[in-house]
């Protein structure tokens, strides 16, 4: 059984259709790259596990059909979201906005705050005085206050300096070694999302078009299918 | 210049002790009386604030817990004054003058009502939700004109005001002592409420619904529990006025005292720990002294609400402190 099955998914935004057979496979412990050019399903796809959207097809974590559960029991199976845009309570604290999200596990505020110092020193600022880079720090830490089996890291270094993104990564890298987290990653880039994967999957108008091992996708089928 | 909101909190609370020591001093016990109803105002508002100001669910039924508060502490008291039994189908009681087990029957019943009103009226929201809240109060209300067995229109009164244990409630000083310390002891848990994991999700909550949702909090739950809370309090509230004026009638379900509950938020600060009670005493104080000068006394209140709506939208606090410490 694995971690994650995805087969057939298809999902709408009202009467326009976004997907159209989404397959992707994950198992535990392991890091997949969702990839494909602007619009081709990735964050729908993310949606749709999270259950933020109606959709069809299969979609099981753990052999539960999530599609029989609502998004907060999604959440609760062990799926912790960071979304697009980083999206942090704003007019809550650093402190309070982990607080909020908090499960029983191994991740508690002081193993998110040595993750991010950062965070730890801002904890009794507002969201949204936070920048770009430490939101996303926040984003990450808020979702893995949950306690996921399950990360989903939604364009995660998306507009941020270089030197965030890279501080990002590392966290990432970090957490693929150290904890054994199943992360699903949607990011721009190739060469960091090659270093850290261990599959991917490629979507193209909503299906999927290839997956595999990160290390056979080849020059060709990147440049065809995810314009790098 | 900005005080902390921590200072006025506290300059709030040593004039409500202040206030009726110096009327008790100066043998105006109808101050005292002003004093009581506005604790008891603020009482009810912090219920209502629960939901309103941490929630962001805009109440406009809220006078229904109220007057459930108020109707449960008149029929219990009623019974035991007048030595009749209140039969309740599943047993019969002879009601009771015993204050503790008036407040817990008062807020038990509103707590119930909250859960039951809330699995229904919680799922809307906006506009909707303000109109089914404000439905669900005026259902009580004629419902209590009609109820001929408690007074009906008129209302019921009650003789003595109910009893207790080592205080003579009738002297004002004493019941205002209970109604403050209670009022404080809710402001206490409300603080804890606000900071708990509870208070902040529900804060959450309040700006985005889908949000805490994938963190895996349920935003129906959320916001029952808070409905059930505030509920239980302002029937507390409602129990407590009732006792303060040893009289209930239909008019402590009516979307005015809603209205005003609203207001007295607004005035204090919606979110703010002490707005409703700084809203209350503001309130209570206008009502005396315009009412005195003249009756058109709502259109002086209706211009002062005006101006904090237009000026000062942190209410009172917000006006004194800032934004610091708002959580809205």
């Amino acid at each position: 059984m694995s971690f994650l099955s995805i087969e057939g998914l298809q999902a709408t935004y009202g009467s326009s259709q976004a997907l159209f057979g989404v397959d992707l496979s994950m198992a535990e412990g392991e890091v997949t790259a969702l990839m494909g050019r602007n619009g081709m399903g990735k964050s729908t796809t993310v949606k749709a596990i999270c259950r933020l959207i109606r959709s069809t097809g299969q979609l099981r974590l753990l052999g539960h059909d999530l599609h029989a559960l609502p998004s907060h029991k999604v959440a609760r199976l062990g799926v912790g979201l960071v979304p697009e845009g980083r999206r942090c309570f704003a007019n809550l604290t650093v402190r309070e906005n982990l607080i909020a999200a908090a499960r029983s596990g191994d991740w508690t505020l002081q193993t998110v705050y040595d993750l991010f110092p950062r965070l730890g020193e801002r904890a009794g600022q507002r969201a949204a005085s936070l920048s770009g880079g430490e939101q996303q720090m926040l984003a990450i830490g808020r979702a893995l206050m949950t306690n996921p089996r399950l990360l989903i890291l939604d364009e995660a270094t998306e507009g941020l300096a270089p030197i965030i993104r890279q501080e990002i990564w590392s966290v990432i890298r970090r957490l693929k070694q150290d904890t054994g987290v199943t992360i699903l990653l949607i990011d721009k880039s190739l060469k960091e999302l090659s270093s850290v994967s261990d599959k991917a999957v490629i979507l193209e108008r909503g299906k999927t078009v290839w997956s595999g091992r990160i290390d056979a996708l080849t020059a060709d089928i990147s440049e065809k299918y995810v314009g790098v | 210049m900005r005080v902390k909101e921590k200072h006025v909190n506290a300059l709030v609370i040593i004039g409500l002790i202040a206030l009726p020591l110096f009327a008790l001093i100066s043998d105006e016990p109808f101050t005292i009386t002003l004093a009581t109803r506005a604790v008891i105002l603020a009482l009810a508002a912090v219920g209502l604030n629960i939901i309103l100001g941490m929630g962001g669910l805009v109440s406009f039924g809220h006078a229904l817990f109220f007057g459930i508060g108020g109707y449960t502490m008149g029929i219990l008291a009623y019974h035991a004054q007048t030595y009749t039994t209140l039969d309740l189908g599943l047993f019969a009681t002879g009601g009771t003058e015993f204050m503790p087990v008036i407040w817990v029957v008062a807020m038990v019943v509103s707590a119930v009502l909250a859960y039951l009103i809330g699995l229904l009226v919680l799922r809307t929201s906006g506009v909707y939700f303000i109109m089914i809240t404000l439905a669900f109060a005026q259902m009580f209300y004629y419902f209590a004109i009609s109820w001929a067995q408690y007074g009906g229109e008129d209302g019921l009164s009650i003789y003595v005001r109910n009893d207790f244990p080592g205080l003579n409630t009738l002297v004002p000083i004493q019941f205002f002592c209970i109604c403050f310390v209670i009022l404080c002891l809710v402001l206490f848990l409300k603080a804890r409420l606000q900071n708990s994991p509870f208070g902040l999700a529900l804060n959450a909550m309040r700006q985005t619904a889908t949000r805490v949702e994938t963190v895996g909090l349920n935003p129906m739950k959320l916001k029952l529990l808070a409905f059930v809370i505030s509920g239980a309090i302002t029937g507390l509230a409602g129990a407590l006025f009732a006792d303060l004026n040893r009289f209930v009638s239909p008019t402590m379900f009516s979307w005015q005292l809603s209205g005003e509950l609203i207001v007295l938020i607004i005035i204090g600060g919606v979110g703010r720990l002490m707005g409703p009670v700084i809203g209350a005493c503001i309130f209570v104080a206008l009502e005396h002294f315009l009412s005195g000068l003249t009756e058109f006394w709502h259109i002086y209140l209706g211009l002062i609400l005006l101006g904090i709506v237009l000026f000062a939208r942190g209410g009172v606090i917000g006006l004194l402190t800032g934004k610091e410490g708002a959580h809205v």
